[in-house]
């Protein structure tokens, strides 16, 4: 049996930047384990640039923000297992996993930081009906094959769903030479970034179907042509409106899943709206001494504040090493157009720095206002130009407020028309 | 000219392959796709019947009776999981309390013992999930579980390591009665003269009688699609819960499967296409609405995947199963629906004890009944897991991660007999691809793999034989 402070589960942007604030913060024998052959996580695929604005000021690709961060977790010497796969978290948090050299590896850990990311929907969690030939891909499956393998999945490609990674998908087929004939959307709006759909579709001329959806798939052994239909405001097809478009290639970027196969196993509470884990403000989870952050606790559309978030989850977890603890606090409720927040509890003696509250909105809204209670006191009141469900948004909280507030029993985040 | 040479590499194929390499003949197994299970036997409900429904008197009774009987001996032999469950039909209405009776006596006709009538409450007992329609059950303790496209290839592996041998993309084209026996025409050009012909073409086995018969045959493609849920880590059903029968079969089912999950269906309809597997909009919405009568609403987000498979239906309502009147040594094995994979063994044993008494055919000493599986890593303990490591660190890699199959298992499949050569053999071998993530993660890591243990371009590597190919080229 292995004994750890702290060891982190995954080595992508969320596991690397944990680990080294936690090193910062004091914390000296920590251990990553990542199952793939490098770290970077799902950053090795993703060959474009845009990374790094907000946290470097500058725009990188993904593999080089990745490297920023492997640089610094090599210049402080912490230790990562690659080909490394966490199969248990027990009770006392002994971790079970298993690589080709070790074997099967026992880790006692003072604490954990999940940090596993998400996966990508398949077909199936849609009930897309038709054949099942091959030519059906997610995105980021896609994106693997062509960046890291080599491969062309197709020639002729049809792409469901205009979050981030088909929108940068359409434009990657297209430079590699294949021809990307749509991007169909069952929303009547985009859930990418404004900047893909331009830089990605628009500057392609590809074209992006909204209020739109794929309700038929041919071709036996491979993929010959899909139906698509628009949809009324119920998203259900409307009849006659069936329009085919051939093509070899399907891929589904319809949404991501926090992967925490591992998390429900090990009893953590996750949440129904985004799939992860309930944590507080220190990113602490409903069991004390395991931490998450980055996509395994909600899907961020910027790795900037997947970076962010996972140096606070580091702190967090080197505050509990030190004996530090922090309950479940006050309740953070969302309502009125706001989906979920995180945290979704605060202590408010933790709270010395201003508490970032991240947070999606359930629809489109133009000219809102996000607005923030202390119980019935309404704190904070900021007019949106425009608000997206793509789009993660977030208050700042100052210390201060909770001084002001010392029996808060909630708070809550909501939009309003005025 | 070889002795045996049997059409059709499904669970039936296969059974009478394996019953047939008991004795000291030459066989040979011909399948037009690229795998065994290709069709009807890679997408059912997985279910080893207790056999109460059929007509009593008829050739699903008495198969289906003795078939699931020899499950409990056969899967240890060929190391399949298998699970008795038990299964219930349940009643809605006053008027399905009156035909569970019928039901129940018609099961004790055909020598079924174990069935038990329940009460609302009683069946609440067994199942607590039962939605609140439920008023009655008939409980069979034995019925069971198997995977069915499992069965088929262990079947088919300990076939070929008693000496049959089986071609692939092997479609028959032509059958020609010579001297002693018949001569088949493959597409690929190849001709098998052989001394008896089994037909257990499946979907395809009227085309197959009708090159030798005049006694014409239809074999009717009836479709059904199924949902196939994530497993659950709540308290979900351990039963197979049905509802009452129709004319177009058993109905909507809701059960766990062997492997864990929780799967749906399927509906009944009479299709054109031999290939007609599409599932359909209205067909995958009648099937949850229709389960959703017996266990309340289903977790449609869980759902990972949904599949249509086609029976192999008879306008006889029965299984056609013997010697041709007007050709002798050729055997149909025709009409195999419902209850056909808990016939399949029985079905197996009796149509070769019926081949290898028109060939007098001797036992094969050197017969053994024993396949051992691909260990699964996901079910050992750690010490075995350690173990296995330290012999082969292939068996540390774990390539895909939802269904916990390692590298060594997926080379396993590759390499052992009648190994896969395409993604969905390797699935099916493994269930790599088969969890929640439905391959996104692992597939390219298969096709690696494969393109390295076979020697061959990673694009050529087909999903599921010519012309499924995943990828179109390399990346410039």
């Amino acid at each position: 049996m292995l004994e750890r402070e702290l060891v982190i589960i995954g080595g992508g942007p969320a596991g690397l930047a944990a680990a080294v604030r936690a090193r910062e913060e004091g914390i000296r024998d920590i251990l990553i384990l990542e199952r793939d052959n490098a770290p970077g996580g799902i950053l090795n695929q993703c060959i474009h640039n845009g990374f790094g604005l907000h946290t470097f000021r500058e725009e990188l690709t993904g593999p080089e923000y990745a490297q920023r961060f492997i640089d610094r977790i090599e210049e402080l010497g912490i230790e990562i297992k690659l080909n490394t796969m966490v199969l248990d978290i027990g009770r006392e948090g002994i971790i079970t996993a298993v690589n080709s050299c070790d074997g099967i590896l026992e880790i006692r850990a003072g604490a954990i930081i999940l940090a596993m990311g998400c996966r990508e929907r398949p077909r199936g969690a849609l009930n897309i009906p038709g054949s099942r030939g091959a030519g059906i891909f997610t995105a980021g499956t896609a994106q693997r094959l062509v960046n890291i393998d080599g491969f062309m999945p197709g020639k002729e490609v049809v792409i469901l769903g205009s979050g981030d990674i088909g929108l940068i998908m359409a434009r990657r087929m297209t430079l590699e030479g294949a021809k990307v004939k749509a991007v169909v959307e069952l929303m009547p709006y985009s859930t990418g970034l404004k900047r893909n759909i331009v830089q990605c579709l628009d500057d392609f001329g590809i074209p992006l179907m909204l209020s739109h959806t794929i309700t038929g798939i041919t071709g036996k052994k491979r993929l010959e042509s899909v139906t698509v239909s628009q949809v009324d405001e119920n998203r259900l097809p409307i009849a006659g409106t069936e329009q085919v478009i051939e093509c070899d290639t399907l891929l589904l970027s319809v949404g991501l899943l926090p992967e925490n196969d591992l998390s429900r196993k090990c009893g953590i509470e996750l949440s129904s709206v985004t799939g992860g884990p309930i944590v507080n403000e220190s990113f602490q989870t409903g069991v004390p001494g395991i931490f998450a952050c980055g996509n395994v606790l909600h899907v961020h559309d910027l790795v900037d504040y997947v970076s962010e978030e996972s140096g606070l989850a580091g702190k967090g977890a080197a505050d509990f090493l030190r004996g530090g603890t922090s309950g479940k606090g006050i309740p953070v409720k969302a309502g009125g157009g706001v989906r979920y927040t995180v945290p979704s509890f605060v202590d408010p003696s933790k709270i010395q720095e201003p508490l970032v509250l991240r947070f999606r909105v359930d629809n489109v809204y133009k000219g809102r206002y996000i607005s923030v209670y202390f119980d019935s006191q309404r704190e904070l009141h900021m007019k949106k130009r425009i608000l997206t469900p793509g789009e993660m948004e977030k208050v700042l909280l100052s210390p201060e407020l909770f001084k002001k507030h010392p029996n808060c029993k909630e708070i809550s985040v909501i939009t309003e028309s005025e | 000219m070889i002795d045996v040479a049997i059409i059709g590499a499904g669970v039936i194929g296969c059974a009478i392959a394996r019953e047939l390499s008991r004795y000291r003949l030459s066989i040979c197994v011909l399948e037009k796709d690229s795998d065994v299970a290709e069709g009807t036997s890679k997408a059912n409900s997985g279910i080893v019947h207790a056999g109460y429904d059929a007509a009593p008197g008829s050739q699903k009774a008495k198969f289906n009776a003795k078939g699931s009987a020899m499950f409990p001996s056969l899967t240890r032999e060929l190391d399949v999981p298998y699970k008795q469950n038990g299964s219930m039909v349940v009643s809605f209405s006053p008027e399905d309390n009156a035909r569970l009776e019928k039901l129940f006596e018609n099961g004790m006709r055909n020598g079924i013992n174990d069935l038990e009538l329940l009460d609302r409450e009683q069946a609440l007992a067994v199942c607590p999930r039962l939605s609140e329609n439920v008023l009655a059950a008939l409980y069979a303790k034995t019925a069971g579980i198997v995977c069915p496209y499992e069965l088929t290839i262990a079947l088919a592996e300990n076939a070929f390591s008693n000496g049959v041998r089986f071609h692939f993309n092997s479609r028959v084209n032509g059958i020609a009665r010579i001297k002693g026996g018949y001569r088949l025409t493959l597409d690929t050009g190849d001709v098998i003269e052989t001394r008896t012909v089994v037909n257990a073409a499946g979907l395809y086995a009227d085309e197959i009688n009708n090159m030798v018969s005049e006694n014409r045959m239809k074999i009717i493609p009836r479709k059904g699609e199924y949902c196939l849920f994530d497993r659950m880590e709540e308290e979900t059903i351990q039963q197979t819960i049905f509802q009452m029968p129709t004319a177009m079969g058993k109905g909507v089912l809701v059960t766990k499967t062997v492997d864990g999950n929780l799967l749906a269906g399927p509906n009944a309809v009479d299709v054109k296409g031999k290939d007609e597997v599409e599932t359909t909009r209205e067909g995958l919405e009648y099937v949850l609405r229709t389960a959703a009568l017996s266990i309340g609403r289903l977790p449609e987000k869980q759902i990972i995947t949904s599949f249509a498979g086609l029976r192999a239906h008879l306008e006889s309502e029965d299984f056609e199963i013997g010697e041709l009147p007007d050709a002798e040594g050729f055997f149909n094995v025709a009409g195999i629906e419902s209850p056909g994979l808990s016939s399949a063994p029985a079905i197996g044993e009796g149509v070769a004890e019926m081949v290898a008494n028109r060939l007098s055919a001797k036992p094969n000493p050197s017969f053994d009944p024993i396949r051992n599986g691909i260990p699964k890593f996901r079910e050992m303990s750690n010490d075995e897991r350690a173990r296995l490591i330290a012999e082969d660190p292939a068996y540390g890699r774990v390539v895909c991660r939802c269904e916990t199959v390692t590298e060594a298992e997926i080379v396993n499949a590759i390499h052992r007999p009648l190994g896969a050569s395409t993604i969905d053999g390797i699935k099916r071998r493994t269930r790599a691809g088969m969890g929640r993530c439905q391959s996104g993660f692992c597939t390219t890591r298969v096709l690696e793999i494969l393109e390295r243990e076979l020697n061959v371009p990673r694009t050529s590597v087909t999903k599921c034989g010519k012309g499924s190919e995943l990828l179109s080229g390399k990346r410039h």
